[in-house]
């Protein structure tokens, strides 16, 4: 039977009259990696700072693990593990140290502590580095230090804040492929990107946001099929020329959005089919398959122009 | 509103108070060596310089030393530094700097818990402190003897009670502070005044009347006189309003302190 590690019901957070988060509701389930993506101030962070006890609720109702967050902030972070988008490992102790004085908050018996901590240093592959301080790591070493900390209390859910953000193509391509080992392990995962290469990558659904609301969810190949069809024509040529090559081809029921002198049209794909074979150049046109980042532009994108 | 709330409902403590005290001493095992040089060498120059070369000049009505007159201040002036230090600038690294705040609150640990643990530390390093300066001057007994009462064991008592309330002043203000330069008007408006006027390096009688009634206000004035009592073994009842003084100043910052962490870190 599924669990659910998340249930938000008609979740709300105010900051005076600012709303961050407008009566979302979503599930987790228990296992899958689930995806919150949205612009900058969508309400991602807020909710992720609510649902791991660091910011209260202001209305509706929010569950993690089985409890109660309003009622029982204590219990829900000892059963969820924490990557935050900023870093903050402690400068002052060695990179073995910060996991076993992380791990004591937990308070795990010293022996625990040691093996744990023996088996997220191998897991993420930062045994040579156990001694080091932890300003001589790289980015990506250090997100995966931040990964290897929040999960050695073994927690049913894993909560990452833009989890590869600033990283290197390699080092991100690393964290992903210790996230889906995870997942394989049975790592329940909710993540916050605005990366959506990366949430096609990860996530088994998405919702995605905007002004604190959910606009859609589903899984990323649903979404893409719903919202931006199959193929997707990529136009880059000045308005007025581009207005008129649409008028005279005259094909109704094609959807356009353009952002300065990028233009992406959606719709039949026969008809998208005869534009590109019209114009017939590669560096003023692209016919491709759709992807998230059209969902993610279609659903939230007139807003990025403002 | 829920600030003033906060101020008397009862704090929201469990072990992570006492996993952040520890996470402390930690760190305090792996750099003691290199900090103490910097802070273990200052009791030995000031004495020497107060105590021996200034000394020589000073003339008290008590008849005593001068050293002995200095040392009861000392032993209460290094120690607040070191809480002010620790729970000031050091908390103000770790809430915004380094942001190790936020990683703790990740775990069961409460805002409570966090300050409290740091609080505690910040009196176990003052309570280092005088402890230190204690045995400099116990070092320095053949040349000069400041002790001259077995009662002086209850420096021990007092400089908990000093250091905890000199560490919750400092967390309070690091709960208020928005950046590191803030911490001027701590030093310079309430730290150097009372190292200055506290009579640890004068007779406070020396000062006029309204001056003294103003330096009553001042906590540090009250941990150098029972400082000074114990020291010369001069023990009466009076000294009990000194003490009531530092506990009930001590638990008012405490709660002012959790209160603006709480509304500093939970919004």
């Amino acid at each position: 039977m599924d669990r659910q590690a998340v249930v938000a019901t008609q979740l709300t957070k105010r900051f005076g009259d600012n709303v961050a988060v407008d009566g979302v509701t979503f599930e987790v389930q228990d296992g899958e990696i689930f995806g919150l993506l949205g612009p900058n101030g969508a309400g991602k962070t807020t909710t992720i700072r609510m649902i791991t006890c660091a910011s209260p609720i202001t209305a509706g109702h929010l569950v993690v693990s089985g409890h109660d967050v309003a009622e029982e902030p204590r219990l829900v972070k000892s059963r969820i593990g924490v990557v935050p988008q900023d870093e903050n490992l402690d400068p002052d102790l060695p990179v073995r140290k910060n996991l076993e004085v992380y791990a004591r908050y937990f308070d795990l018996p010293g022996d625990v502590i040691q093996r744990r901590v023996s088996e997220q240093l191998a897991f993420f592959e930062l045994e040579a580095k156990a001694k080091d301080r932890v300003d001589t790591l790289s980015g990506g070493m250090r997100r995966r230090l931040l990964i290897a900390r929040a999960l050695i209390h073994e927690p049913d859910l894993l909560v990452l804040d833009e989890p590869t953000v600033g990283l290197d193509p390699q080092a991100r391509h690393l964290v992903w492929d210790q996230l889906r080992r995870l997942r394989e392990h049975g790592v329940t995962q909710l993540l916050t990107t605005h990366y959506m290469d990366e949430a096609a990558q990860l996530c088994d659904r998405i919702v995605v946001m905007n002004h604190g609301t959910i606009l859609a969810e589903g899984t990323p190949r649903a979404l893409v099929r719903e919202h931006a069809g199959e193929r997707v024509l990529e136009l880059r040529l000045p308005s007025e020329e581009r207005d008129a090559l649409l008028a005279e081809a005259n094909l109704p029921g094609l959807d356009l959005e353009a952002y300065g002198d990028v233009a992406y049209l959606f719709g039949d794909e026969v008809a998208l089919a005869l534009i590109a074979t019209q114009l017939d150049d590669e560096f003023r046109s692209l016919f491709r398959p759709a992807n998230l980042e059209d969902v993610f532009l279609r659903l939230t994108g007139r807003d990025l122009l403002e | 509103m829920s600030a003033a709330r906060a101020l008397v409902t009862s704090p929201d403590l469990s072990s992570g108070a006492r996993h952040v005290w520890q996470r402390n001493f930690d760190v305090f095992r792996r750099i003691w060596r290199t900090e103490s040089l910097g802070i273990g060498l200052e009791p030995w120059i000031v004495i020497v310089a107060m105590g021996f070369g200034l000394g020589r000049f000073v003339e008290l009505d008590s008849e005593q030393t001068y050293i002995q007159f200095l040392a009861p201040g000392l032993l209460a002036m290094f120690p607040m530094f070191a809480a002010i230090f620790e729970c000031g600038w050091g908390a103000f690294m770790r809430l915004e700097t380094h942001r190790t705040y936020e990683a703790v609150l990740t775990t069961p640990a409460s805002v409570d818990d966090l300050a409290t643990g740091d609080i505690l530390w910040g009196t176990t390093r003052a309570t280092f402190n005088a402890m230190y300066i204690l045995v400099v001057l116990l070092i320095l007994a053949p040349w000069a003897e400041a002790i001259t009462s077995p009662w002086a064991i209850l420096l021990l008592p007092i400089a908990l009670l000093q250091g905890f309330l000199f560490s919750a002043l400092a967390m309070s203000f690091a709960a208020l502070a928005r950046a590191m330069s803030h911490f001027g008007y701590l030093f310079n408006v309430v730290v150097m005044p009372m190292f200055w006027l506290s009579g640890g390096f004068f007779p406070l009688e020396n000062l006029p009347d309204w001056a003294q009634r103003v330096a009553w206000f001042m906590p540090l004035v009250h941990s150098v006189q029972l400082n000074r009592a114990v020291l010369a073994g001069d023990l009466h009842l009076g000294l009990l309003v000194d003490v009531a003084w530092l506990l009930v100043g001590g638990w008012v910052f405490y709660r002012i302190a959790l209160a603006l962490m709480r509304r500093r870190l939970v919004v």
